[in-house]
């Protein structure tokens, strides 16, 4: 696979997510995503930047273009936070440790075309998605 | 401070919301409307969501809180104007915001709250006359 653009975000406040959305919105334009894949892409990562703030306690991502046999759109965010102890509960529909509705992960996963998670008590997480142009 | 303005029309308040919202401007939002409903007496909330190029969870919590409070309060509130990309991407989350009564376009979202406003007034009537006859409510 061949990283054809890439850039950092940086995940410390509230406002950081509406800049984190932009720019993947024009990310994910470049790459030739229909217009409903886009919304699904910046929903997703507007969910996930949340993720990293409230739960992670801020962290990055990483906004990358890339090709394989199509375009599309590869994001990954890291935090350092506290992880995830649980991750199949963490990922089932309904379940919230705090103050969202409980679809962030799950709800996230279908919304995407890759998604990978990973996480280690004591020291972070990361997610990974990706949406392919069609 | 930037704020999303509340336009007043009559016994509804039109809130037309244009930018992308952070987090603390929706959480402006909902106190601001607040403090209208109560101070004007309003009958109905109406609002506008066709600037917005996505609806996540916490935006969807948002305009439940809205939806409730204004309930409450006795007001309706309407939500117009979603994109069709928007509607998708919110089943498929999985957020199909319950609670939240939706309409097509500001002029069917303001049927529905004179519709509404007018079957209270009359359920205020019926209730003021039937005291009147001496007869007891059901």
């Amino acid at each position: 696979m061949e990283i054809l653009q890439s850039d950092v975000l940086q995940i410390r406040q509230p406002e950081d997510i509406v800049l984190v959305r932009t720019a993947v919105r024009k990310i994910a334009i470049a790459s030739k995503l229909g217009l409903v894949d886009q919304t699904k892409l910046v929903t997703a990562a507007s969910e996930i930047a949340r993720n990293t703030l409230d739960y992670g306690l801020g962290g990055e991502v990483r906004v990358d273009m890339v090709r394989d046999a199509r375009t599309g759109v590869r994001l990954t965010f890291t935090d350092e936070g506290p992880g995830i102890p649980d991750l199949e509960r963490a990922m089932t529909d309904g379940w919230t440790s705090g103050k969202g509705m409980g679809l962030g992960l799950s709800g996230t996963r279908r919304l995407m075309d890759e998604f990978q998670i990973a996480s280690k008590v004591g020291e972070g997480t990361t997610v990974t998605i990706a949406k392919w142009s069609r | 401070m930037e704020h999303i303005p509340i336009l007043r029309m009559g016994e509804f308040l039109l809130i037309t919301v244009q930018v992308d919202m952070h987090d603390r401007l929706a959480m402006k939002l909902q106190d601001d409307l607040t403090e209208r409903i109560v101070r004007f007496g309003s009958r109905g909330v109406l609002i506008d969501i066709s600037g917005l190029e996505i609806v996540d969870s916490f935006i969807g919590r948002m305009l439940g809180n809205i939806a409730s409070v204004s309930r409450i309060l006795d007001a309706e509130t309407v939500v117009v104007g979603m994109q069709p990309a928007v509607a998708i991407t919110l089943v498929e989350l999985g957020l199909e915001l319950p609670g939240i009564r939706t309409a097509l376009s500001v002029e069917r979202g303001m049927q529905i709250l004179r519709r509404e406003a007018e079957l209270a007034g009359l359920e205020v009537l019926k209730d003021a006359n039937m005291e009147e006859d001496g007869n007891p409510p059901e």
